[in-house]
């Protein structure tokens, strides 16, 4: 049980270290909840408008944004920072 | 220099000029709209009436991005469209010409009109200032009386509830949103509702708005029956604006009819968003969509158009994503129903395609709060319903959308009792990979 919770935890950390917040256009009705609840104030909602990943130097990948957005628009994937973005 | 004039401040509008930019540079473009708000998101409303966020977080524009579009904007209403003049007369009798017109009014919720539904403390939810009057209304310990079918009634429900209210929820029907969900799906929401709070009421309806002193005291139902209420709120349907089109002779029927190009029966008038009646080549029908993601996609090929581009609409697979009673739903492509007692037409986040019978099987699996239900056709899935756990929804998307054969798991899915989240979610798999290896050679 206690080695579920550590596995799920890692699971948790890995995917938020090595993450970036990529938006689902489709999904989106720019309500801006994502950009309302950023604590670092990024516009996460202008991302979803061009459908760009929020690849910016302040984002801590805090997941406040996926976890808010009531229409499922975000979700993490995972970055490989030695040969580019990879879903 | 060409005079590109758009009516109307919603995501249709804004795309259109966005797109209009990315073509002509030197253009002048004019927006008209009445809404004293300008562009702002209207799904947004239902997150601001549960105070998950600010009425000034709605507005996805700043005044850099205005400045980036150079665009004109009137906040006017247009009376009066004269095509063979090529002019538009505003309110306040000014007349402005055009060399290539938009109009993209959107729709309206469709009036209540139960005696009564004049009184003070009726409402109902097309615009900020419509969510603001409720609110203003919907004090903690007041009653509200929700009635109507689809999404921005229970949106209307919730949102009351978040602030205190206490809500009964009248509907006509047997069960909620019976034109777009099936039975089994209508009653998850319902017990979510009731679990929340919310008094439902089936085969139900209003019969009169009882007020005193112009304000909503209670309501008689048809039955008999009275329910004391403060507020009534209603979504009972939308209708697409297009007086102004039709009164200017273009061709409507629901709304205005518009080629995949976009264009009506104008050639330099077109047409885009929810007043727009789309002809879709596949189905060779005029189709209306109420959703935010056709509208802004519609605007875009319109912009493109105006501006001396060619560029045809291609109807995608109906989807739209909205949360019932706390539930993130999915819905993609056909996925049967019928009639909605509540509904006079098409709901607002709604579309016409769902309510397509496919020639399909049904198969269902999951429990209270993850659900999954796939329309099978003989090769292909043609429509699915995602509640809770989304982690399907996006490749039912893709495997909808581009028609892929399901061929090796076709008889799987349609074993009874099968794990059909887990056998899709493998071919998903597999599929993802010979993909992503295809994408390698092609490289």
């Amino acid at each position: 049980m206690l080695k579920r919770l550590f596995q799920k935890e890692r699971a948790r950390r890995t995917s938020l270290a090595q993450g970036q917040v990529v938006p689902d256009a489709t999904r989106c009705v720019q309500c801006g909840i994502c950009s309302f609840n950023c604590p670092v104030e990024i516009d996460v909602r202008r991302h979803a408008w061009r459908g760009e990943a929020v690849q910016h130097s302040r984002c801590l990948t805090c997941g406040e944004c996926v976890a808010r957005c009531p229409r499922g628009v975000l979700t993490f994937e995972r970055t490989n920072l030695f040969t580019g973005a990879e879903k | 220099m060409t005079h590109y004039a758009l009516i109307g401040t919603g995501v249709a509008a804004i795309s259109a000029a966005e797109a209009i930019r990315t073509v002509d540079q030197a253009g002048e473009i004019s927006i008209f709209g009445e809404d004293l708000f300008s562009y702002y998101s209207r799904p947004g409303l239902a997150y601001f009436l549960t105070d998950e966020l600010e009425a000034n977080q709605l507005f996805p524009y700043r005044t850099a991005d205005y400045q980036k579009l150079r665009a004109r904007f009137h906040q006017a209403s247009v009376r009066r469209l004269l095509p063979n003049e090529k002019t538009l007369e505003l309110d306040s009798a000014t007349r402005i010409t055009y060399d290539r017109l938009l109009i993209a009014t959107g729709a309206q919720t469709i009036a209540l009109k139960t005696p009564g539904a004049d009184l003070n403390g009726v409402h109902k939810l097309d615009h900020l200032a419509d969510a603001r009057a409720l609110l203003a209304n919907a004090k903690r310990g007041r009653t509200a009386l929700v009635t109507g079918g689809g999404i921005t009634a229970l949106e209307l429900a919730e949102g009351l509830l978040a602030r205190g209210v206490k809500v009964h929820y009248v509907m006509r029907s047997e069960r909620y949103w019976s034109n777009v969900l099936d039975e089994t799906e209508s009653r998850i929401i319902e017990s979510l509702l009731l679990r929340e709070g919310i008094q439902l009421h089936h085969k139900s309806e209003i019969a009169e708005i009882l007020g005193k002193n112009g304000r909503v005291v209670g309501v008689r139902l048809a039955d008999g029956r009275s329910l004391r209420a403060d507020l009534v709120a209603y979504a009972i349907g939308i209708t697409p604006r297009i007086e102004l089109a039709q009164a200017a002779g273009l061709t409507c029927e629901r709304g205005i009819l518009v080629d995949e190009f976009m264009r009506t029966s104008q050639a330099d008038i077109f047409a885009a968003g929810d007043v727009a009646q789309v002809y879709d080549p596949v189905s060779q029908k005029h189709v209306l969509d109420s959703l935010w993601a056709p509208a802004r996609e519609q605007g875009r090929l319109a912009g493109l158009n105006l501006a001396g581009q060619a560029a045809s609409y291609q109807k995608p697979a109906a989807f739209n994503v909205t949360r019932l009673a706390g539930l993130t739903t999915t819905i993609i492509g056909a996925v049967g129903g019928g009639q909605d007692a509540d509904l006079a037409g098409i709901a607002r986040g709604d579309s016409e395609t769902w309510r397509q019978l496919p020639d399909a099987l049904v198969v269902q699996s999951g429990f209270e709060v993850n659900h999954l239900r796939l329309m099978i056709g003989q090769k292909h899935i043609l429509g699915a319903i995602v509640m809770g756990d989304q982690k399907l929804s996006r490749p039912l998307q893709t495997l909808i959308h581009q028609k892929v054969e399901i061929t090796p798991i076709h008889a799987a899915l349609l074993v009874p009792q099968a794990p059909i989240a887990d056998i899709l979610a493998e071919f998903w798999a597999q599929q993802h990979t010979l993909q992503s290896l295809q994408a390698l050679e092609n490289h």
